[in-house]
């Protein structure tokens, strides 16, 4: 690692003279010597470990890596906000004129929103919910500056207008529950901008944002990186987003940079097995599966759902909300549907409705040549082993306190498989097995395990009563990137095998053209184009389409 | 609920009888039992416990909480010793016919010895050898004069008041050790059998639990063995030993924090489970029922029920056998109504929380593969709220027993028949305005309760940091 960090200056040097001019230009920021973080009662169990790189003005470093490795408590050691039970044990973090590990707290807090600042993950969590966003810009500047309230009132409106948050002099005395998410976090720059700050920590800034949103917070970030000459540190575990956005990059694995150097360089040439992991774990878009035609297993027509909206003291129902309005589709045995769409489209509203778990409003859902919708819990019983469903987030769709043998058991036990206490563990074993699980691990909690291994769990429990159709709900966005490939290859592999169909729902069109046969997009309730994965994604027909390609980050 | 047994272990016939209450605490401490050892299953539960255990603090207060129990345990067994049979009878009765005190007694009272066996005219002061009023004497001369008359049992055993003092040293040296040498051998015991059976990495602080309960054991030592000999803590005004009614109290105390507790924990779940899990019309039926009681004076509901059954009990003097009897039954309906008027608050936590975790992801998937509503209850949802229901079992029991002085004061509390804390604070209440003032039989209640109330406090805090998710969030 140290020898990369030697030989860094002399890589770039080496690099196109183009490339080295410029750099030499951007003057320095922020450097990180030699960082060392440890946990406070384990000193022997290091965090960070020798983490070095510079920040220069006018230019973005991406760190890079998995949950865990270490690049958020990078980022809280910069403005000493460790949590207390880690400890910087050697190193040092240096503007161009001071030490910041040698200032008092007071002198720190001065630094922090003044020089350094920074941009959290969750805008919604970051700004508090009862103030107004320009109070909240204000607060800041109230701080730091000796501007009066009308100067400060008009430097407001002036960032809200520099963020490019629409009617800027009517939005400041919104609350932030008001304004959609990506408003929110433009807030939350222009917050950190209030004070012409010359470092900004960016920590997964559009994480949680949609695609077409996510794209316009990064062109923000680039113009303001050149606009106002920041040095930005962006960390981020999307290799997309660097692509798009970052100068430099540095590849932060197990609590160590393993890799540095320019963006162009990097993703032309990584030296690191790890980093060619990661930069491949982006998956091939020119790679389609071939198309099955098959008879229809799952028939959804008209399909429309919708919540009411209660108001008053009678709480008398005064409108309705269309989740999902008048949406048909068809799923063949063997076959995988994608359902593609941005938050609040009504693409998991769909897929409860055909677990039977949202009361359906109009339209039918036939399965084989049954409708679905108007069953009772009873009725629906013995169709319960058809259909199966998959979460999102491996942490809460398991009961922490179940053991993974008993999780897998319930649904056998439950649904009357005629099976013998020995039979059952033995088939527990075998599922476990197949998800590529040690038969051991049965005894185990969930807990115990990772996100991956745990989604591997979610997909032996949907498959333990041998389901025709499982429900796949954004089951690899809360994966780290190296892991989702191996979680869609056994969805792959389970379908070739047992011939099961999925409906997978989806914001992230990356993995489209790997495991699906047909696309459906969704917004605002309604499908606006399906069809083969092809079609849709080389010759979209609708708008939405194009806009939500056009959003995708590719790294070639 | 009375049966015979012949002679037996006391060498004479006893009337073994049985308390309701007595029933219920014995029911309670196998039911908490099973509870705890059901908890060991999980792993996850079981590191929770070992990290309160792992604390000095959780060792200590729980083995004085411990020893509480215990004594409470001990003072449910209870018995009627049978009368000599007066010759002059005999002819009344067939032989075989044995007549039987009206006193109930329990283990505790053997225990204790003759403690509860003593009483003084009055007032006494702690270790006084006279009374603390002036009586009218008679001289063996036949002169009389009005002074402080001899204790009829404190300090009886002198024969000269000049060995007084070597006398209290010797005695209290005495007790010490034999507590003392009881402590070491059950230590010694449960030393030995940790070295052969426990792992020798654990983290569990078993030395503070070791130097509590010898501390307990001498304790207890130098009070029974004093005790029998003075009036430790002196005499309450029907000369009643004031040690012996504070140790008395203690059953009184945990019942009602322990009883009123759980009455609590079956409705409170139940309601708040149904509230939160199938929503609807159930919900608002549970709200609107907690938001009545909440909304009446607890103290005005509590005093009214106790008095309704107070009327109940005198028009029905049948049911009762002996007065304690009586006592008991107005006990266990002050026990109900406590708990039936405190459940609202862990109802509506847990109403909250089932919400909460019924919109999670396991909970779909349980519908998904058809697990039926009450399977998933009872294996998803109230696994999940168990640390919330742990907590606040904790934390009610402390609240309870001060709510037991608190009634005990306006005299809607337990009957008098019955020892318990708050009847004595009760009693201070006049005692203290006295010149020279009565401090002691406030202070042994005082005391114990203080004890009693902070061990569980400071026992409850850490289950509280092991089991909230939220402090392990934070701490992560």
């Amino acid at each position: 690692m140290t020898t990369a960090l030697q030989d860094n200056p002399t890589e770039v040097a080496r690099s196109t003279t183009e490339q080295a001019a410029a750099t030499a230009e951007k003057s320095l920021a922020l450097s990180v010597n030699k960082l060392n973080v440890s946990l406070r009662h384990a000193p022997y169990m290091p965090i960070l470990q020798d983490v070095s790189f510079q920040l220069r003005k006018g230019e973005i470093y991406a760190l890079v890596g998995e949950s865990g490795s270490g690049k958020s408590m990078t980022s809280l050691s910069i403005l000493r906000l460790l949590p207390d039970a880690l400890k910087i044990t050697k190193g040092s973090i240096a503007l161009p004129d001071t030490d910041l590990f040698s200032l008092t707290e007071q002198e720190m807090g001065a630094i922090r929103g003044k020089k350094i600042s920074m941009i959290f993950q969750d805008a919604l969590t970051a700004l508090n919910p009862v103030q107004t966003v320009g109070q909240q810009i204000s607060e800041t500047l109230k701080l730091h500056t000796s501007l009066s309230s009308t100067a400060i009132r008009e430097r407001t409106v002036e960032l809200f207008a520099e963020v490019g948050i629409p009617e800027p002099e009517k939005r400041v005395d919104w609350y932030p529950h008001q304004m959609s998410g990506g408003q929110q976090q433009r807030v939350m720059i222009a917050m950190a901008l209030a004070c012409e700050p010359d470092i900004l920590l960016a920590d997964e800034p559009t994480t949680a944002l949609d695609v077409t949103i996510q794209q316009q917070i990064l062109e923000l970030i680039k113009k303001l990186t050149h606009s106002h000459k920041l040095a930005v540190l962006l960390i981020t575990h999307d290799m997309g987003v660097v692509r798009q956005t970052a100068n430099r990059v540095g590849v932060m694995y197990q609590g160590k940079i393993i890799e540095q150097g320019n963006c162009g360089d990097f993703f032309a040439n990584p030296r690191e097995a790890y980093s060619r992991q990661l930069i491949n774990s982006l998956p091939d878009m020119d790679d389609y599966l071939p198309l099955k035609v098959q008879q229809p297993l799952l028939k959804v027509e008209d399909l429309a759902i919708h919540f009411p909206v209660r108001k008053g003291l009678l709480q008398r129902i005064n409108s309705y909300t269309k989740a999902v309005d008048g949406i048909s589709f068809t799923i063949g045995k063997g076959e995988t549907l994608a359902l593609v769409g941005e938050s609040g489209c009504g693409k998991s509203t769909t897929g409860r409705a055909i677990l039977n778990l949202e009361k359906v409003t109009a339209g039918d859902i036939w399965y084989n040549n049954l409708r679905l919708n108007s069953m009772s819990r009873r009725e629906m019983l013995p169709l319960r082993k058809k259909v199966q469903v998959i979460f999102q987030n491996p942490f809460s769709s398991m009961n922490p306190r179940m053991t993974v043998g008993d999780i897998i058991e319930e649904g056998m036990v439950s649904l009357g498989l005629k099976l013998s206490r020995t039979e059952r563990i033995e088939r527990i074993e075998a599922l476990l097995a197949r998800v590529k699980l040690e038969p051991d691990h049965r005894h185990r909690y969930p807990h115990e395990f990772s996100g991956g291994q745990r989604q591997r769990i979610a997909i032996a429990r949907a498959l333990a009563v041998e389901p025709d159709l499982i429900i796949c709900d954004e089951p690899t966005s809360a994966l780290d990137v190296s892991i989702r490939a191996e979680v869609l290859d056994l969805l792959l592999e389970l379908q070739r095998e047992l011939n099961v169909s999925y409906l997978f729902i989806t914001h992230d069109l990356s993995i489209i053209p790997h495991i699906a046969h047909r696309v459906a997009v969704m917004q605002g309730g309604k499908i606006v184009e399906q069809g083969n994965t092809e079609q849709v994604l080389n010759q979209p027909q609708h708008e939405y389409t194009r806009k939500l390609l056009n959003a995708m980050p590719y790294v070639y | 609920m009375d049966f015979e047994i012949g002679p037996g272990l006391l060498n004479e016939s006893v009337l073994w009888t049985i308390l309701w209450s007595d029933v219920l605490i014995f029911f309670l401490v196998g039911a908490i039992t099973f509870f705890i050892l059901s908890l060991k299953k999980n792993p996850q539960n079981r590191e929770r416990w070992q990290q309160v255990f792992s604390t000095r603090l959780g060792m200590s207060s729980f083995v004085i909480i411990m020893a509480y129990v215990a004594v409470a345990l001990v003072d449910s067994v209870h018995f009627r010793k049978a009368l000599p049979s007066i010759p002059a009878a005999a002819q009344w009765q067939t032989s075989e016919q044995v007549f039987y005190s009206n006193e109930v007694n329990s283990l505790l009272d053997l225990a204790l010895g003759e403690m509860g066996e003593m009483p003084e005219r009055t007032y006494s002061a702690p270790f006084a050898l006279k009374s603390w009023n002036k009586e009218n004497l008679l001289l063996p001369d036949g002169e009389r004069v009005r002074d402080y008359p001899e204790l009829a049992f404190g300090g009886s055993h002198l024969d000269n008041p000049e060995d007084f003092s070597r006398d209290i040293v010797v005695n209290s040296l005495l007790g010490i050790a034999k507590g003392l040498a009881i402590a070491l051998l059950f230590i010694g015991l449960h030393a030995g059998w940790l070295k052969k059976n426990g792992s020798g990495t654990t983290t569990l602080q078993w030395r503070a639990g070791w130097i509590t309960f010898a501390i307990i054991m001498a304790a207890l030592g130098w009070l029974v063995t004093m005790g029998n000999l003075y009036h430790v803590l002196g005499t309450d005004q029907a000369g009643n030993d004031t040690l012996y009614e504070s140790l008395k109290g203690i059953r009184t105390g945990v019942l009602i924090g322990t009883l009123a507790t759980l009455i609590t924990m079956p409705v409170a779940i139940t309601l708040g489970l149904a509230a939160g899990y199938f929503k609807g019309w159930i919900d608002d039926v549970v709200q609107y029922i907690y938001t009545t009681l909440i909304s009446i004076p607890g103290l005005l509901l509590i005093a009214a029920s106790v008095l309704l059954f107070q009327v109940w009990i005198n028009n029905n003097p049948d049911y009762f056998e002996v007065g304690l009897e009586k006592a008991d039954a107005k006990f266990l309906a002050l026990c109900f109504i406590l708990g039936i008027t405190s459940w609202t608050t862990l109802c509506r936590l847990l109403r909250a929380e089932t919400l909460k975790i019924s919109q999670l992801d396991y909970v779909h998937a349980a519908h998904a593969i058809g697990v039926s509503h009450f399977q998933i209850i009872k294996r998803h949802i109230l696994p999940n709220l168990s640390h919330i229901i742990i907590i606040s079992f904790v934390l009610d029991f402390s609240g309870l027993v001060l709510a037991e002085a608190v009634l005990s004061y306006i005299g809607v509390g337990i009957d008098p028949a019955m020892a318990s804390w708050g009847n004595m604070i009760n009693m201070a209440s006049t005692e203290l305005s006295r010149e020279p003032a009565i401090w002691w039989n406030l202070c042994g209640a005082f005391f114990l309760m203080f004890t009693l109330v902070l061990s569980v406090n400071l026992f409850s805090d850490l289950v509280n940091d092991a089991f909230d998710p939220k402090t392990k969030l934070e701490a992560a």
